[in-house]
């Protein structure tokens, strides 16, 4: 898969984050670094913030 | 293709089914917008027509924005009243059992206490589980009667009164895995056993998805079970007892399908866009 150019720093300890030329806003990607769950909260320019935290009614 | 109406997919966290149904929207040429429900508000005496996609990974956010998107003249798949029905157990067994369905033997208990007895009548070992939920979360087996005492108090103790009526459902006694049935417009695409080292089989707790031969008597199930509840897509759960008689479990109206896709060669993202499309040109 085609990476874009300019990863995105996470927002948690900085490192930078790939992700796919096709991603789009609100995709969960992780941190490789961290492990943090991450969201993409823009796509141009790509950026990314923590991702919220399950809540007690999330599922299918 | 073009679609006849405005198209759109409601999800505040685009996972994987998820980026793969826009995505085959996309391979199939139709225009849609991705509705962020975290950021959605719907006045009163606002038009918003269109059709709509529910795939709001919060049960809550799911019901009222597709309740609230209908008010104002929208077309949400699946309704918000199948979402009401599918998102809660009781009112899913309730349905099922309408239905003339089979389902596994239930009692609602509308207090901590009161479910004691109705643990007495289901018998043990059995399964408490809350009324609205996920995933398997919270969802307890209770071996015998002291368990259950000490279970209940907890229950007793959590802070929202729909916690306090408790749903008690006998504990079927099964293999290492239940079946999960997809249905999409009436029709089943297929079905997975999902196999776990836990007696919960849910995938979200490390449950594995195979694919499982399907038979008329899992169509039949899974199709009717999808009806009841009134949902169009859905993925019914079935459990096979040691004798080999299968009940209905639960439907889920926002159905994650990973695991299915993985074990079949079946491209259930675009099943689910062409199901979209076609009814939103009808």
């Amino acid at each position: 898969m085609q990476k874009v150019m300019n990863a995105p720093e996470c927002p948690e300890c900085a490192a930078p984050v790939s992700i796919d030329a096709d991603a789009r806003v609100s995709e969960i990607v992780e941190c490789l670094d961290c492990r943090s769950e991450l969201e993409i909260s823009s796509v141009t320019p790509p950026s990314l913030t923590l991702a919220p935290e399950v809540e007690e009614d999330w599922g299918e | 293709m073009r679609s006849g109406r405005r198209l759109a997919v409601l999800a505040s966290r685009v996972r994987f089914e998820e980026k793969q149904i826009m995505a085959a929207l996309d391979r199939r040429g139709a225009t849609f917008v991705h509705l962020d429900p975290r950021s959605l508000v719907v006045a009163d005496g606002v038009s918003r027509s269109g059709f709509v996609l529910n795939r709001e990974v919060g049960h809550y956010r799911a019901l009222y924005a597709a309740s609230a998107l209908e008010s104002a003249g929208a077309t949400v798949l699946n309704s918000a009243a199948a979402t009401h029905v599918s998102g809660d157990k009781w009112l899913t067994t309730s349905a099922l059992l309408a239905a003339g369905l089979p389902t596994p033997r239930t009692a609602l208990a509308m207090t901590p206490e009161a479910a004691v007895d109705a643990l007495d009548q289901i018998g043990y070992p059995a399964v408490v589980k809350p009324l609205v939920g996920s995933w398997g979360r919270l969802v307890t087996a209770i071996p015998d009667r002291p368990t259950a005492t000490a279970v209940l108090e907890h229950v007793a103790a959590l802070p929202s009164p729909q916690q306090h009526v408790v749903y008690v459902q006998e504990l079927v006694e099964k293999a290492d895995r239940d079946i999960r049935v997809l249905v999409v417009g009436g029709e089943a695409l297929g079905a997975t056993y999902r196999r776990g080292d836990e007696w919960r089989t849910n995938v979200a707790r490390g449950a594995v998805s195979t694919r499982c031969d399907l038979t008329d008597v899992h169509t039949k199930l899974a199709v009717a079970a999808a009806e009841a509840v009134g949902a169009e897509i859905a993925g019914v759960d079935l459990l096979e007892d040691a004798d080999g008689h299968l009940t209905v479990l639960e439907v889920n109206d926002r159905v994650e399908f990973r695991g299915f896709q993985d074990a079949h060669e079946i491209d259930v993202a675009d099943v689910v866009a062409s199901h979209l499309i076609t009814r939103a040109e009808a």
